[in-house]
């Protein structure tokens, strides 16, 4: 055995290599929110403001000159008329014409929009891009985060569990 | 211009430094003090949609955001920690380009002063019993 202990930093080298290739691995878009378990941030905007959120909801930051948040809006359609799920969207760095313009084409998903034209609320919910998806709980704590379009896995997996559903 | 000046002032122009990448003149604060900590500081804080620059070098629309959010802040009066403070409650570690000193990042401050302590002490006994 004392005669194998020589291989004992190759060993060491081999796991912290098999360790830090794994992180190569990694999206380097999904950086953790640190709202997660924290109450909804401080925001005022045109249309939407912390005190409306009432849990447990979605807030959606989407715009409409956003591609994905199309492909992501049947299922936001699909939560809100077929599950009841309240869902709160952030038009972000969008003119509230454009927005409404969207939301009159596709169908309008939210209880209430806000508009953040300035992207000011966006800071507040430190939004990388659109779409973003918040989970709020029943007591209006921050549950999940969701970067990117959404999908039926993520919603099913993700996103109604952290509903409570 | 003749043409030798014309290369001279080529030259120099290729030697100047690059104008001030991404931040424009009508984001500047007023007071020039608050100014100069609102750029040491942006120099610290990443652009977290591009990775690795700062949102002092970043022409990224959210870096503006970032840079914007940030002289509020120094406006409003707070401390350089409560302006990073501020960021980071939203953004993360994440948005510090210098990790931060904590126990989740322990190992990665100093795992190589470790692994430096068991070269050296292997390489010691290693010659001692040579000798």
């Amino acid at each position: 055995m004392r005669r194998l202990l020589f291989l004992a930093p190759l060993a060491v080298f081999a796991a912290l290599a098999a360790w830090l290739y794994v992180g190569l691995g990694g999206d380097p878009a999904r950086i953790p929110s640190p709202l997660v378990g924290r109450p909804a941030p401080a925001f005022a905007v045109d249309g939407l403001a912390t005190a409306d959120l009432e849990g447990p909801a979605l807030v959606n930051i989407f715009a409409s000159w956003c591609v994905p948040c199309r492909a992501e809006h049947p299922l936001l359609t699909h939560l809100a008329e077929e599950q009841g799920v309240a869902i709160y969207g952030i038009a972000y760095k969008d003119r509230p014409e454009a927005a409404n313009a969207f939301l009159a084409e596709l169908g309008n998903p939210y209880r209430k929009v806000g508009y953040d034209e300035d992207g000011g609320a966006g800071v507040e919910w430190g939004v990388t891009g659109v779409p973003e998806t918040f989970v709020l709980d029943a007591g209006g704590m921050v549950a999940f985060k969701h970067t990117g379009p959404l999908t039926p896995d993520a919603v099913r997996r993700d996103l109604l569990p952290a509903l409570g559903r | 211009m003749t043409r030798p000046a014309a290369i001279l002032a080529l030259l120099l122009a290729l030697l100047s430094a690059p104008a001030q990448a991404a931040l424009d003149a009508s984001e500047m604060l007023a007071d020039p003090a608050l100014e100069a900590r609102a750029r040491a500081l942006a120099k610290g804080l990443r652009c977290v949609v591009c990775q690795n620059q700062s949102i002092d070098d970043s022409g990224a629309d959210l870096a503006r955001d970032l840079r914007r959010s940030l002289r509020a802040r120094l406006l409003a009066g707070d401390s350089d920690e409560e302006a990073i403070g501020y960021l980071t409650e939203r953004y993360g570690d994440y948005v510090l380009l210098e990790p931060p000193l904590k126990p989740a990042t322990w190992a990665l401050w100093f795992a190589p002063v470790g692994f430096a302590a068991v070269a050296l002490a292997l390489a010691l006994r290693y010659f001692r019993r040579r000798e």
